[in-house]
C-alpha cells in the first residue's frame, strides 16, 4: 500500500500526465451527459405542454357530457383528461386577448364542451388520437401533432447521439489512461524484472502498482468533479445573464450531484484499476 | 540440489540448444559453467529460474519439478534461487540499502526484518560504509557486490552468477570471485557462468563445460574448452 502510494510521487510526471488525462476525459463525458441531461428535461416540459383537445358533441346534455370523461381516462395511454365546459373555454379565449369588452355578449354556445387531455407518451400520438375518435360522444379531435412529432424526433435522436458521443468517449479516456499508465509501466519494467527475479508473486508486484492506478484514478476523478461544478454554475449563470426570456431552463447543479460523484468516482475508479491492471499485465512474463 | 535429467530444449525455430543434457549439482556445492556462446549456457540458467521449461527430460531444483511446477509456484522456486547477472541490474534512483531491502519488500518481508537483515548482508559484501551512496557513485566491483546482497539477502540456497565478472578488471573480477567462494564457505550452492579461464583455473573448482548443447567434460581439472 505505501509503495503504492509512494510510487504517485515517485514517478511525477507520469502521474501528473495520468491525472490531467482523467480530468480532462471526465470533464468532457460530464459536460456533455449535464447537458444531453438537461436539454432532455427541457424536452419533456415542452412535450408536457403538448395537448390533445377531444370536443364533445352539441346534442349531448352538460351531465352527458361531463359523463364521456370517464370513457376518455380508459383509453391507453391517456394520463389525465380534464373537462372545459363552453363557458370555461369563452372565459379562457377572452382571457387571452387585450381587450376583453370586445366579447361582451358572446354567447358561450358558440363554442362546444371540450376535454383538454394529457398523453403518457406523446409518441404514440396518432394512433391514440384515432382511439379517441371511437369514444362516444367525441366529434372531433384536435393536437399540434407535427409539433408533437418533432418533439419525438429531437428527443431520440438526443438518445442516440448522447449513448454514441459519451460511449466514443469513455472508449478514448481507457484508451488514452490505459496507454499513459503503460509508459509508466514502462519507465518501471527495471523494478518489476527484479522483483520477478527475486519471487515477488504476480499479485504482490500489481498491488502497488493498481493502488496507484486507483489513487491517480480517484484524484482524477475529484479534480474533474470540482472543474464540472465550477465550469456549470459559471455557465448557466452565463447563459441565465443572457437568456432573458427563459428559453432555456438549466437544473441546478445540485440535483445532478448524486449521479455525478457517483459516474465521476465508478469512472475514475474503473479507468485507474483496470488501467493499471491490464497494462501491468504486458510486463508479468518474465 | 540441481539436478538435470537427458535434458533437451528446443526453440519453436527449431534449434535445439540443449541436447540430453545430465548432471547433477549438490547442495553447497561450488561449479564452474563454461562453454563458447550459443553452447546452452543461458538456457540452462532459463531453466533453472522456471523462465523455461524443458521440452523432455527433468528438472530438479531445490526441490521443485521445472517439468511440471505451476506457474504460482514459480515466485517460491524463485527464492530459493539468488540471480548475479554481468550488467548488475539495480535500481539507480535507490540507495544500496534501498536496492536490497527491494529484494525483501518484493517478497513481503517486514521492516523489522529488513531493518536487521539488510546492514549484515550489506557488511558480509563489505558496503556497509556505502548504504546511502546510489549505484551510479560506485566502482564496478561494488555495483557487482551490490547486485550479490540483493541476490543474496532473501536467504536462496543456490546463488547463479551469470558472468559475474565479464564487466570488471582482473583484480576485481578476483575479488568477486573470492566473495563467491566466501558465501559458497557460509553453505550457498554456486552456479558460476564464465568464460574466464584464469579464474576457473586459479579456484580449482568442478567445471561443467557446455559445447553445442551437450556436455564436453564435467571434473575437477580445471578449464576445458572445444578445441582441447
Amino acid at each position: 500500500m505505501k509503495e503504492g502510494i509512494r510510487g504517485i510521487f515517485l514517478h511525477g510526471f507520469m502521474s501528473f500526465a495520468a491525472v490531467c488525462v482523467t480530468v480532462a476525459c471526465l470533464l468532457i463525458v460530464g459536460t456533455f451527459s449535464s447537458l444531453i441531461y438537461n436539454l432532455n428535461i427541457m424536452v419533456e416540459e415542452l412535450n408536457m405542454t403538448n395537448e390533445v383537445l377531444a370536443y364533445v358533441d352539441e346534442e349531448l346534455s352538460d351531465a352527458e357530457a361531463r359523463s364521456v370523461g370517464t370513457t376518455i381516462n380508459r383509453v391507453d395511454n391517456v394520463l389525465e383528461s380534464n373537462f372545459v365546459s363552453r363557458e370555461e373555454a369563452l372565459q379562457n379565449f377572452i382571457a387571452d386577448y387585450e381587450n376583453p369588452a370586445a366579447f361582451d355578449g358572446t354567447d358561450p354556445m358558440t363554442l362546444q364542451h371540450r376535454y383538454v387531455i394529457v398523453l403518457k407518451d406523446n409518441r404514440l400520438l396518432t394512433e391514440t388520437m384515432e382511439d379517441l375518435w371511437e369514444v362516444p360522444g367525441v366529434v372531433d379531435v384536435v393536437a399540434f401533432d407535427e409539433l408533437a412529432e418533432g418533439f419525438s424526433t429531437i428527443q431520440d435522436v438526443l438518445h442516440i447521439v448522447s449513448i454514441v458521443v459519451i460511449a466514443v468517449l469513455l472508449v478514448v479516456s481507457l484508451l488514452i489512461i490505459s496507454n499513459t499508465v503503460k509508459l509508466a509501466m514502462y519507465d518501471r519494467r527495471d523494478e518489476i524484472a527484479i522483483m520477478k527475479m527475486v519471487g515477488a508473486t504476480n499479485g504482490f508486484i500489481r498491488f502497488p502498482y493498481v493502488v496507484e492506478g486507483f489513487c491517480l484514478g480517484m484524484m482524477g476523478a475529484a479534480l474533474a468533479f470540482g472543474l464540472e461544478w465550477l465550469m456549470y454554475d459559471q455557465l448557466v449563470a452565463r447563459i441565465n445573464a443572457v437568456d432573458t426570456l427563459q428559453l432555456f431552463n438549466f437544473v441546478p447543479f445540485q440535483q445532478l450531484l448524486l449521479p455525478m460523484i457517483a459516474t465521476f468516482a465508478a469512472a475514475g475508479l474503473f479507468v485507474g484499476v483496470v488501467g493499471s491492471w491490464t497494462s501491468i499485465r504486458k510486463f508479468m512474463n518474465v | 540440489m540441481i539436478e538435470f535429467t537427458d535434458v533437451t530444449k528446443s526453440y519453436v525455430e527449431g534449434n535445439h540448444a540443449l541436447r540430453g543434457v545430465s548432471m547433477q549439482i549438490e547442495d553447497g556445492e561450488f561449479a564452474f559453467l563454461v562453454g563458447p556462446s550459443g553452447s546452452g549456457k543461458s538456457t540452462i540458467i532459463k531453466l533453472i529460474t522456471g523462465e523455461l521449461r524443458p521440452t523432455s527430460g527433468s528438472v530438479h531444483v531445490n526441490g521443485y519439478s521445472l517439468s511440471r511446477i505451476r506457474k504460482r509456484e514459480i515466485p517460491y522456486l524463485r527464492r530459493t534461487v539468488g540471480v548475479v547477472f554481468q550488467d548488475f541490474r539495480l535500481i539507480n534512483n535507490k540507495t544500496v540499502y534501498e536496492n536490497v531491502a527491494f529484494a525483501m519488500r518484493a517478497i513481503g518481508a517486514r521492516e523489522k526484518e529488513i531493518r536487521a537483515r539488510v546492514p549484515y548482508i550489506l557488511e558480509l559484501v563489505g558496503l556497509e560504509n556505502k548504504s546511502r551512496r546510489h549505484p551510479n557513485e560506485l566502482s564496478g566491483g561494488e555495483q557487482q557486490r551490490l547486485a550479490i546482497a540483493r541476490a543474496l539477502v532473501n536467504n536462496p540456497s543456490t546463488i547463479i552468477a551469470d558472468e559475474p565478472t565479464g564487466n570488471l578488471d582482473p583484480a576485481m573480477s578476483l575479488e568477486i570471485m573470492s566473495l563467491l567462494q566466501e558465501i559458497n564457505n557460509l553453505g550457498t550452492t554456486m552456479l558460476v557462468v564464465t568464460h574466464a579461464k584464469d579464474l576457473v583455473e586459479h579456484f580449482g573448482k568442478r567445471v561443467i563445460s557446455l559445447n553445442e548443447g551437450m556436455i564436453a567434460h564435467d571434473g575437477m581439472d580445471g578449464y576445458y574448452t572445444y578445441e582441447d
